[in-house]
């Protein structure tokens, strides 16, 4: 049985990649950046995903505004990098896992989540900025990505209660496929930032920390925030975080918070980036005593009578 | 026809692109979406109001890509990472559009993302306070009602 073991958020600013392409790591401004996902790539090099399901947004490169859905599911074989006007940025192609990618597509629809399929798409920073921060420059990626594509460029996106449920639809196709996989899921976007109008450089790290705080302990009290609430708050295009509630929304309620990494700015943007564990992945490994154990038993038992109801 | 009044339209200085402003600002959108390809940018710069036509803009839309009012563009229905691609023909950073946009200059606006960015005190709501502050040094005349509140 496939399971999802961890989630990760990660913003996914341009700049970064730009950062990395052209040899600006070392900079002082970026170093500050970068050292902050030292400790991820060390954990994602220890975690060895078999797959890695991405929920990101493409930014004007796949899709224009002749077609915005709001939930696109990338099924295909690969998705290059996209030319985003610079040429495509020197990366590897993606690696798709069009096997689970389908059954996901299968069970979420039945889930009555009415997904777009896309057998043929290029990525674009949103989706690379990401899966180099976790897993550094290497010459091909180490395992397939299922791209998750979300409209939060058009107004509205989906609400944050939907991008939860929907994290549980995926974690229940994700546990329904027959193949021992390990799979972690990807958040991107955010955290706060506007880079439209005259309000543009809006960071709120109050707001911030807060998200990262309940994402870890109450995510429920994230999914009531009202779209209204994320653009005051966290800017116009700060409204992106409601794709970390998919990622939360596929794992476990009762998580526990590995790693966290904040710092303003990179370009116009707060960084922000978590790592969170299902505890049953630890369980499974023993090395929790018997009366935690139990306590993760009761958690994974609510965690399924939450996401049974499908409703909140 | 005027716009229906939206909740978000309060958030001082923001243009949200909402499905009303997707429409209307579609020729905007895709005229800054063919300058991904190379010979389109040729032609563009060749004879920018020629170029124009084929997009079926209105004379208002026009005349803001013209003059490259990048807020007035947004106004009009262009979203931020279509228009970002006009800039980048211009050969500007990001960072000189976000200058334009806020009318600072564009040490001034680095100096401020540096600093910790724009803070939102004083900067969530018109009806609290009127008008947007432009920099962190203007927030302190606007303190806003409804930012108080919503803590």
């Amino acid at each position: 049985m496939a399971k999802i073991i961890a989630g990760v958020g990660s913003s996914h600013v341009p700049a970064i990649g730009a950062a990395l392409d052209n040899g600006k790591t070392e900079e002082p401004y970026w170093k500050r950046v970068f050292s902050g996902f030292e400790k991820s790539k060390r954990w994602m090099a220890n975690t060895k995903p078999d797959v890695a399901i991405v929920v990101y947004n493409d930014h004007a490169s796949a899709f224009s505004v002749e077609m915005i859905p709001t939930f696109a599911l990338g099924c295909a074989a690969e998705f290059p990098p996209a030319d985003e006007g610079w040429g495509p940025r020197p990366v590897p192609v993606l690696k798709g896992h069009p096997a689970l990618a389908a059954h996901i597509a299968q069970s979420v629809i039945l889930d009555e989540f009415d997904l777009t399929i896309v057998n043929k798409m290029e990525v674009d920073h949103g989706l690379t900025v990401p899966m180099n921060l976790l897993f550094g420059t290497p010459k091909e990626w180490p395992c397939p990505v299922i791209p998750l594509a979300v409209n939060v460029v058009m107004y509205p996106p989906p609400t944050g209660h939907r991008c939860y449920m929907l994290g549980r639809a995926i974690r229940k196709a994700v546990e329904s496929y027959p193949e021992d996989l390990k799979v972690v899921i990807f958040g991107t976007g955010g955290l706060s930032h506007q880079i439209s109008g005259p309000r543009a450089g809006l960071i709120n790290s109050k707001w911030d920390k807060s998200f990262l705080d309940n994402l870890t302990k109450d995510p429920k009290k994230l999914t009531r925030i009202p779209h209204l609430d994320y653009m005051r708050e966290a800017g116009a295009e700060g409204i992106e975080m409601v794709m970390w509630l998919i990622m939360r929304g596929a794992l476990d309620d009762k998580v526990d918070e590995v790693y966290r990494f904040y710092t303003v700015p990179a370009s116009n943007t707060a960084v922000g980036h978590i790592i969170l564990e299902n505890r049953r992945k630890a369980a499974n490994k023993s090395k929790r005593p018997p009366a935690a154990k139990n306590r993760q038993a009761a958690a994974r038992k609510s965690a399924h009578r939450i996401a049974s109801k499908g409703q909140r | 026809m005027a716009r229906a009044q939206q909740d978000y339209d309060d958030i001082p200085g923001t243009f949200v692109f909402d499905a009303e402003r997707s429409r209307q600002g579609y020729g905007i959108n895709m005229f800054c979406m063919s300058l991904m390809k190379d010979e389109n940018r040729k032609a563009f710069k060749a004879n920018e109001a020629e170029y124009l036509k084929k997009f079926n803009l209105t004379p208002a839309q026009t005349d803001a890509i013209l003059k490259r009012d990048y807020n007035r563009m947004l106004e009009l229905g262009g979203n931020i990472y279509f228009t970002a691609k006009l800039g980048a023909t211009d050969g500007h950073s990001f960072q000189h559009l976000a200058a334009l946009m806020t009318g600072s200059s564009q040490q001034d606006y680095a100096a401020m993302m540096l600093s910790g960015g724009r803070s939102v005190e004083g900067n969530r709501s018109r009806s609290g306070k009127g008008k947007p502050a432009k920099s962190k040094s203007n927030k302190s005349k606007s303190k806003s009602k409804s930012s108080a509140k919503r803590k």
